[in-house]
């Protein structure tokens, strides 16, 4: 009797799911009107709100973006605080639309976690930070050092196949946050720091003698750091996908926050009008989406260049060089495939 | 012998002398107190040695204090090398750590709740104040909700009256018989939310509009949730844990095995995964869309821990009970309910006050623990606050502020629960 009764529950529960899973993200998007987008409780650059509770950073753009294609307003985004532990819960429940968390594009967590991954807007990889004093201007002569590491992440172990690679010894002092590893750093608790190379420079930004610290040459992994959605909607992974490509597209063919109003009128080039929508074609059409779509995105925070000097650039404290973030055509890995 | 002259013999008192220097004034009080052995010497010195190294280091970080500046870096730059305090972090973000992303016109609201929460339990906690404002404390938490997440007031208006349903139908039904009267102050309310509410609501609201703008509880952080976390889980958590403890105690089986099974079960897992399983499993269990508050799950599980630790310590209260005091209500012919409220709770939970506030105070602190789950309580909000450049690798300042405001609380509660205990000292101990 009591089986009966809780498989009965247990299929009207499947039912109600069943029946819910149906509608798309984007049409519970606009009936919602605000866009669930999930971000970290703080990271410097990336995520973290000012003085008047306005979520800014590198990762908060690209929700912006997207409500902004999506909903028409890069204000109506309902910014979802995740830790590392209920990220990736909040997002295959549907508590989320999109996760903008920092997040290791990697093998498992697309297949088996069932996301998709819309593409990478930040090429990070792992990197130590020593004191000058040291006299250290190699990660190969590490041998024996004392590191800092924030455990239950991928820097611990790559950490541990970069020393075993190279047949080198190390003692971890494990700790929790990146504020908790700046001040056992300080303190000489460990000779070494490693986490994310942006970590690194957003941490020694903020240090009182950052002249006296040295971020080592070595980075030993790859960390495409990029928004993801849950797997099963392709209509929504594309939205997010080409948003973020317009951003990158944008900068490649010079639209900026400033020219967009002009070049919006039309120009000489097709791939901008295109974009732009104001061309004949479409595009917008093809995602569920309006023709403007595309120009509000990069209208909500300007184009990927321009996040990425307001945010986290060298003319910001944490003064990250574009490296591997450059477009192709000048030496990086941003490309965006081509609109048409 | 016996005739020899004795020379001197005293014939007047002397006049008192004052007593030696080293048994008055401040030598006396420093012989007894600080050196009374060479282990306490020692033990003063070694305390006048660690308070001496506390200022010398302290000091000039509290002296050269800074409350203007706009980042950490010009802090360090107005102090130019030396040691400091830059409070300016405090002054720029004190109303996110107390009220998170609440908007900041209305400020006043949680400021309000806050002041009438104080008027509200004052009739609970002092005798002194008349009984009649009993009335505001039980509308009290109807006002509240109504004030912090805003929207109409008819919804909380509606909710409240379930409970005036719940009593008109008890009073009405009592001249059939005393267990019917039971049975429809249960069900008449649990219908009116079901069915009666939401036209009811409705309706009042097209007629007369009172609303003030709606606030979603992801706006809500800071000291503000963790108050509101802390407290209704201890206003809650008494009254469930006093009912637990007398069904533990309880002669039918039925109901002593749950509240055992429900009193073991809970103590028996920490609280953080209690908050894991509101926040991530009922995520799937839950069909999509299901408005769950967060904050409403989280308060349902910290209330649930809270109950089964004060089931306990209630219980220990009951243990100390003599037994004729179970013996003494018999023979006067209480029925059980009666015999609970007007002898042996009263005496259960004047032992058990110290044990009572212990847990209140720890459930208090426990609410930090929200930080894991991702909603932004002090502990969280210096996270973020830190990760914005101008603040970030500030550490000291924000924890010594969020220290400083739970130590006014938990301080509080802990000189309350004092006073209560002089108050009812009854014994002759």
């Amino acid at each position: 009797m009591k089986k009966t009764v809780f498989i009965g529950a247990m299929t009207a529960a499947a039912t109600l799911v069943a029946g819910a899973a149906s509608a798309t993200v984007l049409d519970e998007v606009k009936a919602r009107g605000e866009l669930n987008c999930g971000v970290s409780t703080g990271v410097n650059g990336f995520s973290a709100p000012d003085s008047a509770g306005e979520w800014q950073g590198f990762d908060v753009a690209v929700c912006r973006a997207v409500a902004a294609a999506v909903l028409g307003d890069p204000k109506k985004v309902k910014f979802v605080t995740t830790t590392g532990q209920t990220r990736f819960t909040a997002l295959a429940s549907g508590e989320i639309d999109l996760l903008a968390r920092n997040t290791t594009w990697t093998f498992s967590r697309d297949t088996d976690l069932k996301f998709t991954f819309a593409g990478v807007n930040y090429y990070d990889g792992q990197g130590f930070m020593v004191n000058k004093a040291l006299g250290v201007s190699s990660a190969k002569e590490l041998d024996g050092a004392t590191v800092c590491i924030q455990t239950g992440t991928t820097t611990e172990l790559n950490l541990a196949d970069y020393f075993k690679a190279n047949n080198m010894k190390y003692e971890p002092v494990p700790i929790e946050t990146n504020a908790e590893a700046q001040q056992q750093y300080l303190a000489g608790a460990c000779d070494v720091y490693t986490t994310d190379a942006s970590g690194l420079a957003a941490t020694r930004a903020t240090f009182a003698d950052p002249e006296n610290h040295a971020v080592l040459p070595e980075i030993i992994s790859k960390e495409p750091l990029g928004p993801l959605v849950a797997q099963g909607d392709d209509q929504w992974a594309d939205i997010v996908r080409w948003t973020l490509n317009a951003l990158v597209a944008a900068e490649e063919l010079g639209i900026t926050s400033a020219n967009i109003e002009e070049l919006s009128k039309g120009t000489s080039n097709p791939e901008i009008d295109r974009m732009l929508g104001s061309s004949e074609d479409d595009l917008g059409a093809m995602i569920g989406l309006d023709k403007q779509w595309a120009k509000r995105a990069i209208a909500a925070g300007g184009n990927y260049g321009e996040v990425f000097a307001a945010n986290i650039g060298e003319s910001t404290p944490i003064g990250l060089a574009r490296g591997l973030n450059a477009l192709w055509t000048q030496g990086g890995l941003q490309y965006s495939p081509p609109f048409r | 012998m016996s005739n020899t002259k004795i020379s001197f013999v005293r014939t007047n008192m002397l006049p008192q002398k004052s007593p030696p220097s080293s048994q008055v004034g401040a030598v006396r009080w420093l012989r007894e107190n600080l050196f009374s052995s060479p282990l306490n010497a020692m033990l003063t010195l070694l305390g006048v040695l660690i308070v001496y190294f506390l200022i010398v280091h302290l000091g000039p970080w509290f002296k050269n204090s800074i409350w203007n500046a706009n980042s950490l870096s010009q802090c360090r730059e107005i102090l130019a090398g030396e040691s400091g305090a830059c409070w300016a972090v405090i002054k720029d973000r004190w109303h996110q750590l107390l009220f998170g992303f609440y908007p900041q016109e209305a400020y006043w609201r949680p400021v309000l709740t806050f002041v009438l929460m104080i008027v509200a339990v004052a009739p609970i906690l002092f005798a002194v104040v008349p009984r009649k404002v009993l009335w505001f404390s039980a509308v009290f938490p109807f006002l509240a909700f109504w004030l912090l997440w805003g929207g109409s007031i008819w919804y909380s208006v509606a909710a409240l009256l379930g409970f005036v349903v719940g009593f008109g139908a008890f009073v009405l039904l009592q001249r059939i018989s005393a267990l019917v009267a039971v049975i429809g102050a249960v069900l008449a309310p649990i219908f009116w939310w079901l069915f009666l509410a939401g036209p009811v609501d409705t309706l009042l609201t097209a007629i007369v509009p009172i609303r003030i703008p709606a606030i979603q509880s992801h706006d809500f952080g800071g000291f503000m949730i963790s108050i509101i976390i802390g407290v209704t889980g201890i206003v809650l958590s008494l009254p469930m844990g006093i009912l637990l403890a007398l069904g533990r105690q309880s002669d039918m089986p039925l109901v002593k095995w749950i509240c055992v099974g429900f009193i073991e079960f809970i103590r028996g897992v920490p609280l953080i995964t209690l908050l894991f399983t509101a926040s991530l499993l009922l995520n799937y269990f839950l069909p999509p869309g299901t408005n769950f508050d967060i904050v409403l799950r989280v308060i349902i599980m910290v209330t649930l821990f809270a109950a089964a630790y004060m089931a306990e310590v209630v219980r220990g209260g009951f243990a100390a009970l003599p037994r004729g005091q179970y013996e003494a209500a018999d023979a006067l012919g209480l029925d059980y309910w009666k015999s609970q409220r007007l002898i042996l709770l009263p005496q259960a939970l004047k032992i058990s006050i110290p044990g009572i506030v212990n847990t209140f105070i720890g459930l208090f602190k426990d609410t930090t623990l929200v930080v894991f789950i991702g909603i932004l309580d002090p502990i969280g909000l210096s996270n973020a606050i830190r990760a914005d450049s101008n603040w970030n690798g500030i550490v000291w300042e924000l924890y010594g502020f969020i220290a400083l405001c739970f130590f006014i609380f938990c301080f509080g509660m802990s000189r309350y629960s004092q006073y209560l205990e002089g108050k009812l000292k009854t014994d002759h101990r």
